[in-house]
């Protein structure tokens, strides 16, 4: 075990020795969407004025199961349903620049509850960028955060999400990505090295 | 995805990848533009120079319309107020500029051939706003866009070009988009105002009869007479050409099915399209004036990367 633990932290300098592991299955991804969706029926009821918000990309995969589970939960469920692309507002834009993704918000913000989703909070600053752009749609009336896996160790801005799927002490170096696994099964997996 | 150029300087540079890139990020500017609050802080680090030789309204505000919504700096130079008029070489102007530490040029110059010299010697990236009679690229891409949006594609789709090809930049840049993205072109209008070798170098089809070519399109691209641009009369009087190759009401009736009427401004009216043609729903040119700064907007985006 310990030669192994040995040669993962030696090798892990060379780009083609990263090691990928199953932070939460498919299954696990499921039980914990779907405890997600119960806290937000708890706290919002029939979710009347409520808007739900995936960013782009991998906040839109968990928004898409999220919306499915809450279905569920209330079939009589009526609230807004959009997606968010941040490519524009993005602090690092000069490092890279990148094809922007569908932006897709059929309804008015103002003084609605927006709930944004995302599949990993970790530095804040996506949910930053994501603030400044639904601030140009329109004045909510109140913001809230749910994600599906938190690095709150991490953090370089002062937010904090309302609604956690599960938290991770992770290594700052770290990536924690939302993969389709062989199957086409959404899947988080944790990427060291 | 990245552009394969630092500049655009024609779209005879552009691959078919750089055009679906520029045009699928422009769809998404063209949704930021009907946003409440309708700009972005892309480029809010970025000083842009828009720097005309050459008289132009449309262009110019569309130019500066797309900077501002993308939140840059902008400086506007205009040659006839400038110190251009006291002799300055075009080079020392823009080196002059450049100095203070502006990151990209748009320019428009009579002399064709300008922003492919500039660009050989500054290290800004520039963009052709039109270069005298060789290319008018961020037209052709707006035009490109607005076809695709009225019709659902560019590919296998009939477009004619009518009117004064010869002197037009917006003609060849058409002809080089349109060929690259699969379109079938015809370019139609009196023989004096074809290039000689429009078939054979450009591989459009040719067509001096109007009701012919429209008959045969999906969408007509009408284009003006460049007197400015003519050193000798190329056909007898405005009035001939009207009755020859100006489209009007009646005309467009006769045809078997509705075609769409496009015209890059500024239009004389009576003379290539009458008021009728211009102004019905057949005619999407406010459309194109309209999406003109969605695809200029996504022009400096993508060529705004530093690296």
């Amino acid at each position: 075990m310990l030669i192994l633990l040995w040669l993962k932290n030696k090798l892990a300098f060379i780009p083609y020795f990263r090691f990928m592991q199953v932070l939460l299955s498919h299954s696990k991804l499921k039980e914990l969407i779907s405890s997600l969706a119960k806290q937000l029926v708890e706290k919002h009821g029939s979710l009347n004025e409520v808007a739900l918000v995936g960013i782009q990309q991998g906040g839109v995969a968990i928004a898409d199961e999220l919306v499915v589970a809450i279905r569920k939960q209330d079939p009589e469920a009526k609230f807004e349903y959009g997606q968010l692309d941040i490519t524009f507002y993005r602090d690092d834009i000069r490092k890279n620049i990148l094809t922007p993704d569908r932006m897709n918000l059929p309804f008015a913000v103002e003084d609605k509850t927006v709930i944004l989703i995302d599949d990993v909070l970790f530095t804040g600053r996506t949910i930053k960028a994501a603030l400044d752009v639904l601030l140009d749609y329109g004045r909510p009336g109140k913001v809230e955060l749910c994600v599906l896996v938190d690095r709150k160790e991490h953090r370089q801005f002062p937010i904090q999400a309302d609604f956690v799927g599960q938290a991770f002490e992770t290594d700052r170096k770290d990536k924690i990505k939302l993969v389709n696994d062989e199957k086409g099964n959404k899947q988080v997996v944790l990427i060291t090295g | 995805m990245q552009l394969s150029t630092r500049h655009l300087l024609g779209i005879k540079d552009l691959t078919q990848e750089d055009i679906s890139l520029i045009l699928s990020t422009a769809e998404q500017f063209k949704e930021v533009l009907q946003r409440p609050v309708k700009k972005v802080p892309s480029l809010r680090d970025v000083t842009i120079v828009n720097l005309f030789y050459e008289n132009s309204t449309r262009t110019r505000f569309s130019f500066e319309l797309a900077e501002k919504r993308l939140s840059a700096d902008t400086i506007n130079f205009a040659a006839s107020t400038s110190s251009a008029a006291k002799g300055e070489t075009l080079l020392d102007t823009v080196r002059n500029i450049l100095s203070m530490k502006v990151d990209m040029v748009v320019m428009r110059h009579s002399a064709s051939g300008a922003p492919h010299f500039l660009s050989q010697h500054v290290p800004a990236a520039i963009i052709n706003a039109g270069d005298g009679i060789n290319e008018h690229p961020t037209q052709a891409l707006l035009d490109a866009f607005s076809i695709k949006e009225s019709t659902g594609g560019l590919e296998g789709k009939k477009i004619a070009i009518i009117g004064d090809i010869m002197h037009s930049r917006v003609a060849q840049s058409n002809v080089y988009l349109l060929n690259k993205m699969g379109a079938k072109v015809t370019v139609c209008g009196p023989p004096t105002l074809i290039p000689k070798y429009a078939a054979e170098a450009w591989g459009v089809e040719v067509n001096y009869n109007l009701k012919e070519t429209l008959e045969w399109c999906d969408v007509a691209n009408v284009l003006r007479i460049q007197l400015e641009r003519q050193n000798q009369p190329l056909f007898s009087s405005l009035r001939e050409y009207r009755i020859s190759y100006g489209i009007n009401r009646q005309l467009l009736d006769s045809l078997q099915k509705e075609i769409v009427i496009m015209h890059p401004g500024p239009i004389n009216r009576g003379v290539e399209l009458d008021s009728d043609v211009a102004d019905s729903k057949q005619a999407i040119i406010l459309q194109q004036v309209e999406n003109g700064v969605a695809v200029r907007m996504a022009v400096l985006y993508l060529l705004s990367g530093r690296n």
